[in-house]
């Protein structure tokens, strides 16, 4: 019995969902194979055998495994599902939520999203109604294609002794689909998802001139800065810092909810943040009632003041 | 062009949901039901690209009971030529509904398939991919924006850090997100219209399709409750509770 993870990576780092999902993995059991398939993706081979509890790396390298492209990696992830192999894996990112539901398919078997608990070898829970519900869930298949909420499990450690790694032919390329450019969003600040603090800023901001001055704030706390779905929408920040159920998870120490009204569908990707401090001059906003610290007041008053503070506290 | 464009029924995604007493199902009984979403943008694409003269008919297809007729009569109503209810009284999951779907697709045989990427309800974010693979097709998941080639479809797809574009050959599948679109509110003439178009009907029990659940729910509950919101009434209280007492900060 053996349990098969699909690495996320751009060719030169490992994604850091992948810590998490080897948690995950870990509690199902112990012999774990780390599939990383891409281009010159040698740094990310080495760097996936020296996570705790990965048992061997095997990699694919090829051309048409350079971009990610589910319709490439699907063959490839199915020739290496063997008779041993019990459990597929992958972060529930973009990445996994593209590859895993055509891995699932054509195993013929369910694809179980967005595990945040595992209660068994065939049972696990994961929510629904955008996190308003939990579901206990069983499943029957043979093989268990699941992906992992990255926020819910503790991200494996990284150990000094490196496990084997094994070459994996590929498999031939399809080609009907192609990547032909990316614009990814260039940033010194942490991470969104795994960020020990997010500074999200919602339609009360304003303007997109207005936005930058979470930055100030989020500067002062070494933050990663987030959006509602509200903010996006207005073109005040880029789609990638979307916090809630179709956006990104992220449960970090600290919360700071800035403008932002508490849609029960932004709220999905916050609530199981460790403290959460809500800011609105609207004093029934429903944000409060997921806070544990609210202060009503007008922003732009609040966001300098705030600012000032935490300068006089580093002092 | 032919386009298919897959819709679910779900629950208003304003409403507040409950566990039914039996604690394995939602009481969905006396919501508001309609088009979820991520659908509802996926039939607008499909009839914009019609408008712009780049496709000639839009279909919409659900699964389900009887009562999903509604949300095909919507679609009607904004402008898709034809509606077929594949029907079912059992809650089916996403493998099923794909193989379903790969039903109509064979027989339809459109060059494109545009599908919520989501629904608001279970949030699977499956049923496009599945379909895609079972069909052999490649995919544009997460589609922003969609441009129609003769031969190929354009699509900047919302990654978790930016924006990718693909150029899928067709036939493809797409899967909408948020920003592709704003759908349009219908008009009353094109309501009563839709109301007297024909459903085309198919039984999922006759397809030979394996419709049993793979996913058996055991259980569902709600998260655990955040202990309260305590208000501040000044940002001198509030960092103070920050550095002192949830020790989150300084």
């Amino acid at each position: 019995m053996s349990i098969l993870i699909i690495a996320e990576h751009d060719n030169h780092t490992l994604s850091p969902s992948v810590l998490p999902t080897v948690t995950a993995a870990r509690q199902l059991g112990q012999d774990i194979s780390l599939l990383v398939a891409g281009y010159h993706c040698e740094a990310v081979a080495e760097a996936s055998a020296r996570i705790e509890g990965v048992s061997r790396v095997l990699v694919a390298d090829a051309a048409h495994y350079q971009d990610g492209l589910a319709e490439e990696l699907t063959p490839l992830v199915i020739q290496q599902v063997n008779e041993t192999v019990r459990f597929v894996l992958a972060p529930s990112s973009t990445f996994g939520k593209n590859l895993m539901p055509r891995v699932a398919a054509l195993l013929d078997v369910a694809q179980i999203s967005d595990i945040v608990r595992i209660q068994s070898a065939d049972t696990f829970v994961r929510p629904l109604y955008a996190g308003n519900v939990l579901a206990t869930v069983q499943s029957h298949d043979p093989i268990k294609v699941m992906t992992i909420r990255t926020t819910a499990f503790e991200p494996a450690k990284l150990v000094t002794t490196a496990a084997e790694q094994i070459p994996v032919s590929a498999t031939p390329m399809i080609g009907r689909s192609i990547l032909l450019d990316r614009d990814r969003s260039k940033s010194d600040r942490p991470e969104l998802t795994t960020a020990r603090v997010v500074v999200s800023g919602g339609r009360g901001l304003g303007s997109a001139e207005n936005f930058r001055l979470l930055e100030v704030l989020a500067d002062k706390l070494g933050a990663a800065i987030g959006a509602s779905r509200a903010a996006v929408d207005a073109g005040f920040i880029s789609n990638d810092h979307q916090v809630g159920q179709t956006g990104k998870v992220v449960a970090p120490e600290l919360y700071i909810a800035i403008g932002i009204s508490g849609a029960i569908q932004h709220l999905a990707g916050m609530k199981d943040s460790k403290v959460i401090v809500a800011i609105n001059k609207d004093p029934d906003a429903p944000i409060f009632e997921m806070a544990d610290y609210g202060l009503v007041a007008d922003l732009f008053q609040a966001l300098p003041e705030l600012t000032k503070a935490l300068d006089t506290l580093n002092s | 062009m032919k386009i298919v464009v897959p819709v679910k029924r779900t629950v208003d995604p304003n409403v507040k949901v409950r566990i039914s007493q039996d604690g394995h199902s939602m009481d969905t009984r006396s919501l508001k039901m309609g088009m979820n979403p991520f659908c509802e943008i996926a039939v607008e694409e499909a009839i914009r690209l019609k408008e712009a003269g780049k496709a000639s008919a839009v279909i919409v297809v659900t699964v389900g009971a009887a009562a999903c007729e509604d949300i095909l009569r919507h679609g009607l109503g904004m402008g898709a030529d034809r509606a077929i209810l594949i029907e079912t009284e059992l809650s089916l999951q996403p493998l099923a509904i794909a193989k379903l779907l790969k039903v109509v697709v064979d027989k339809e045989q459109p060059d494109l398939i545009i599908s919520g990427k989501q629904s608001i309800d279970e949030d699977n974010n499956q049923t496009g991919q599945m379909l895609a693979a079972l069909l052999g097709w490649p995919q544009g998941t997460f589609a922003s924006k969609v441009e129609l080639e003769p031969n190929r479809a354009m699509i900047t797809r919302e990654v978790d850090d930016g924006l990718e574009r693909l150029a899928l050959t067709l036939p493809a599948v797409v899967t909408t997100d948020l920003r592709l679109n704003q759908p349009r509110y219908l008009k009353l003439p094109n309501i009563m219209k839709a109301k007297k178009m024909p459903i085309e009907r198919l039984l999922a029990s006759e397809s030979g399709i394996d419709l049993r659940s793979r996913l058996i729910v055991q259980q569902l509950a709600e998260p655990t409750k955040r202990s309260g919101c305590m208000k501040v009434q000044s940002v001198a209280e509030l960092v103070n509770a920050l550095h002192n007492v949830a020790r989150v900060i300084g």
